[in-house]
């Protein structure tokens, strides 16, 4: 309990804004949804297990999309797919996020001239936050896009900013 | 067994004009035959003693284009037990390609001859379940084929990059 | 940027894109149909498996394909020879050096230059073929592990592959999917060093495979799951066109770096493990577990002789130039052939069809090897339980991109 308690002082007590303690809580604590495809989803299979880890960073491969937060896209997405993928997008609870691994699910990978049935980026079919490059990408890689993912969740907020309320306000007001 | 001896063998059982022509160029070395006579020779290359080609490695669709107009559909055949080789070729025209199945000699042939279906429009007669196996079944139109073009969109997506 | 999101919803979509063979009136009062749905933990991939029981027990399975189709043949048409090794890499994206491996053969036999080859190129080509039988095995066993249960072989298997991936990132650049074996030659020779550090491997991993064994494969619970399961006859192996490990589990001596005696295969010294039904029948799951056990002790065995050789009698020279055969245009005769090699899943072949005018292919089929294994899985797995179905699927070994190509 050391560090805890270097940091919270005598008491256990710890004052902080509200969005940093959900943030920090949402961005440690993220849970894929295994959506392996193709040989992404081998580099995925590496980056889990000995030597680049990934529980250290909270991330534990889930099966179900009910039970996840995150959807990392490893692969192809073919046309065959995607009305699957993005029916599993839906079944995801809010708050959610897309990583999309690899150039295929970028933008239709070394498939992007010739691919009849290849989507050409998977961002055609459901929003995506992060982009990792690499054919394969590096398990450093992979490690590098979810801690970007984790420094986009770390600014967000649950309170909707003041002055975009007043403007919508006054855009519905103009409106009528 | 060497290929000449397999000729013999093929021209000595069935009828001498069953073979139109071969190649010899080719490697394992191919005879080119009519359609008509795919299910004789097929059932006598499969079952007799010396020849037992038990199994059947590749089957494939080609499209010579439109102005050869013809397809042709390969065999490419392997005797376990005598170790010989024999590619069968049989050429098809190219506006209505039909041909009869294999699937009851060789069980390989089921999903092979759906994928040729699927690639290129050839029709398989008597195939216990000709379908779609590797687009998506309400697709337009023949991937493999040289006048392809794609469809523009699907479900909304375009197709091109 | 971005690309806009363009897919339209339709509630009818996913029944048009993949209609299932039996709708409710077709089955009888006590049976169901449950989808094993493309996105699953323990099918290997994009596979959809309709499954119609009675209860538990399994009546018919109508495997799915196609959710992987990349459109390889249609790129072989379309970009000349030399062009097409990366996209033959990510077909079997397991044992990417297996498949190059074979298409350079055929079109090096094409050009007529297959024996010009130098033996030092071959050796080389030889030894990064076996290292990554050695990899795809290891993912194949592991994974086999994490589906029926038991979750540590799984982290020991991928260690291990760690390092032949590290050994094969130091040769060629990429951990992953190589574009090293190039038509003609290599892309470059072997770094310096290389021969030591990969014999300190191969002396790190022999009591790892037998540790491998103690624990899983002659484990009490995995011989229970996987014994009398999934039984396949031998002359419904062949007539269905099954290869590879799949085909000597069930009894049958066919290996094609005996029989072919491709590349430099006939002058190295290794055996071929054959299913004997140690555990339970001939042809059954366990055996297929095991031959793949087996054959990783093989592959070491055809590497030391590699070594042996890479530091003897072909060691490297100063004047060695692994590009000095690699064609500047790829201009073939006229022909048509068909090449196939031992890939770790079965027989990889290539049917090409050369026009002789130009330096892009006319045609070139692959057949996978894993498309041809997958298709008796309904014969296989009929009257036994749904477990068994996922035990069954484990013990195939299909990697999709072979499948869909």
């Amino acid at each position: 309990m050391g560090l805890l308690d270097q940091k919270t002082g005598n008491g256990g007590v710890i004052v902080t804004k509200f969005d940093d303690l959900i943030n920090w809580a949402r961005l440690s604590s993220m849970w894929p949804m295994g959506f392996g495809l193709a040989c992404c989803a081998i580099e995925f299979m590496s980056t889990a297990s000995t030597p680049y880890d990934l529980d250290r960073f909270g991330v534990i491969p889930r099966a179900s999309p009910r039970q996840s937060d995150v959807m990392i896209v490893m692969g192809t997405v073919t046309f065959k797919m995607a009305d699957r993928l993005r029916r599993l997008y839906e079944q995801m609870a809010e708050p959610r996020y897309v990583i999309s691994m690899g150039s295929c699910s970028n933008c239709g990978g070394p498939y992007w001239q010739h691919g009849y049935h290849v989507v050409k980026g998977v961002d055609r079919i459901i929003p995506v936050d992060v982009y990792v490059p690499g054919c394969p990408p590096r398990p450093e890689a992979l490690i590098g896009g979810l801690l970007k993912l984790q420094e986009k969740i770390r600014q967000e907020t649950i309170v909707a900013p003041v002055a975009i309320e007043k403007f919508l306000e006054k855009e519905a007001t103009n409106d009528i | 067994m060497i290929f000449e001896e397999i000729l013999e063998q093929i021209n000595a059982h069935l009828s001498d004009t069953l073979v139109k022509s071969i190649d010899e160029n080719a490697s394992p070395k191919a005879i080119v035959i009519d359609k008509s006579s795919l299910d004789e020779l097929m059932i006598f290359l499969h079952k007799k003693d010396n020849l037992y080609f038990d199994s059947l490695s590749c089957l494939t669709g080609l499209d010579n284009g439109v102005e050869a107009n013809t397809m042709e559909v390969i065999y490419n055949l392997y005797s376990i037990p005598y170790d010989h080789h024999l590619m069968v070729k049989v050429i098809l025209e190219r506006t209505s390609p039909i041909l009869p199945t294999v699937t009851s000699i060789w069980k390989t042939a089921d999903w092979q001859e759906r994928e040729a279906y699927d690639m290129l429009g050839i029709k398989f007669l008597g195939h216990p379940d000709l379908r779609r196996i590797l687009m998506p079944a309400d697709w337009d139109g023949y991937p493999l084929r040289k006048d392809h073009t794609d469809q523009e969109y699907y479900r909304g997506i375009k197709i091109d990059y | 940027m971005a690309n806009q999101v363009q897919y339209i919803f339709d509630d009818k979509n996913l029944r048009n894109s993949e209609p299932q063979k039996y709708k409710a009136e077709d089955l009888k009062s006590e049976e169901m149909v449950i989808n094993i749905g493309p996105q699953h933990p323990s099918t290997h991939g994009v596979l959809r498996l309709e499954v119609v029981t009675n209860g538990e027990e399994v009546v018919e399975v109508v495997p799915h394909i196609g959710f992987l189709h990349r459109c390889f043949e249609k790129h072989a048409e379309s970009i000349p020879y030399n062009q097409t090794i990366p996209f033959v890499d990510r077909m079997d994206y397991l044992a990417a050096m297996n498949s190059e491996h074979a298409y350079a053969m055929g079109v090096e036999k094409m050009l007529g230059i297959q024996d010009k080859i130098p033996k030092r190129v071959e050796y080389i080509r030889v030894l990064v073929a076996e290292l990554n039988r050695l990899g795809s095995h290891f993912v194949a066993l592991g994974s086999y592990g994490a589906d029926t249960g038991a979750l540590t072989p799984f982290f020991w298997m991928l260690r291990d592959r760690e390092h032949i991936l590290r050994l094969l990132e130091w040769a060629s650049g990429a951990r992953m999917l190589y574009n090293y074996i190039w038509i003609g030659g290599l892309f470059y020779d072997l770094p310096v060093g290389f021969e030591e550090r990969c014999s300190e491997f191969i002396t790190y991993l022999k009591p790892k495979l037998s540790e491998l064994e103690k624990l899983f494969i002659n484990n009490k619970i995995f011989v229970d799951r996987t014994a009398n399961v999934g039984v396949l006859p031998i002359d419904l192996a062949i007539n269905a066109g099954v290869t590879g490990p799949m085909l000597r589990g069930s009894g049958l001596k066919y290996d094609l770096r005996k029989i072919d005696g491709y590349s430099v295969y006939n002058e190295l010294d290794f055996d071929v493990p054959v299913g004997k039904g140690k555990m339970g029948t001939v042809g059954d799951c366990w055996d297929r577990t095991w031959v793949r056990v087996e054959e990783c002790h093989e592959s070491i065995k055809i590497i030391e002789q590699c070594l042996v050789g890479l530091k003897g009698d072909h060691k490297r020279t100063r004047d060695f130039d692994p590009q000095e055969l690699v064609p500047k245009k790829i201009r073939p005769k006229a022909q048509d052939l068909y090449v196939r090699s031992e890939n770790p899943k079965g027989e990889l072949g290539f049917f090409f069809r050369a026009d002789g005018k130009s330096d892009i292919p006319f045609r070139c089929k692959s057949r996978g090897p894993s498309f041809m294994n997958l298709s008796v899985i309904n014969d296989i797995a009929k009257g036994g339980l749904i477990a068994d179905l996922i035990a069954i699927v484990g013990s195939i070994d299909i990697v999709l991109g072979e499948v869909d190509r």
